[in-house]
């Protein structure tokens, strides 16, 4: 039953993501990504990292996607048809330099098979036993994680305030 | 109980697409989708390694810390390519090429 999820969700990830490589229309590509997203969150839950779900979920399909499909909508070049208003948004991207990209990442893929299958990993220690995550994880970012954790909590205030001025309209007749 | 080897091989994969992604795309936006796709592989390596460390979860944190950057990065990336947007009036990382001139 494991397996069957596993092998499932895992091509449930590859397919959107290969989905995403070779559509055309930006708009489908970010519900590949969506779909993509959500395979990954259940190979964590797979992986016993419940709460690193969670947090998946909630902030690249909650936020960074929506914000993500946001920026699509408003960078789209404007459709100068005279129906455009009924016309479905199809927002077309040209691919370019597809043999190199394609290449580099099939040359690439094969390394990291080959070390992967080379590298014969000895792990040592337990393995994780299914139990819920969140009390470690909790009590480790409020010991000895505590200074990454204030951090990232400085990182996210600079990165609001920095977004929020870089894109003000500085010029609004424009 | 899956084998660490199998979660590697899916993390190759979706990171080898998410490079190709990010070359192939003519769309800042579509570069920014590859990219997405590059650090989900990186923290699903991360996960799997975790499982192996029951009590300090240290693979996790890191990953969550990812997590984090990733959101952080992608908000000051679109600001950006707005920005870009309304200067250009285009996003295609190729035709914003005033310095080479």
């Amino acid at each position: 039953m494991e397996q069957v999820a596993f092998y499932g969700f895992s091509a449930l990830a590859i397919i959107s993501a290969l989905f995403i490589l070779l559509t055309r229309n930006l708009m489908y590509a970010a519900f590949g990504l969506f779909l993509a997203l959500v395979g990954v969150a259940a190979l964590y839950v797979l992986a016993g990292a419940d709460f690193l779900a969670i947090t998946q979920l909630l902030v690249y399909v909650g936020g960074i996607l929506v914000l993500l499909i946001f920026g699509i909508m408003l960078t789209r070049p404007a459709d100068e048809r005279p129906d455009a208003a009924t016309r479905p948004n199809r927002i077309e991207v040209v691919n370019h330099r597809r043999f190199w990209g394609i290449l580099v990442a099939v040359v690439l893929f094969g390394v990291f098979l080959y070390t992967i299958l080379a590298a014969n990993f000895t792990l040592i220690g337990d393995v994780l036993i299914s139990r819920s995550t969140i009390r470690t994880l909790g009590v480790e970012l409020m010991t000895s994680h505590l200074l990454p954790f204030e951090i990232a909590g400085i990182l996210l205030l600079v990165a609001l305030i920095g977004a929020a001025y870089l894109a003000m309209n500085r010029n609004p007749s424009a | 109980m899956i084998p660490i080897t199998h979660y590697l091989v899916v993390a190759a994969a979706l990171f080898s697409i998410g490079l190709a992604v990010a070359v192939t795309k003519r769309n800042a936006i579509g570069v920014l989708l590859g990219l997405e796709l590059m650090l989900n592989a990186v923290n699903l390596n991360l996960v799997a390694f975790s499982r192996h460390d029951p009590e300090l979860l240290r693979g996790q944190l890191f990953a969550l810390f990812v997590i984090v950057v990733a959101a952080v990065e992608v908000t000051v990336a679109l600001a950006i390519v707005l920005r870009v947007y309304s200067h250009y009036r285009t996003i295609d990382p190729d035709q914003i090429s005033e310095l080479k001139k």
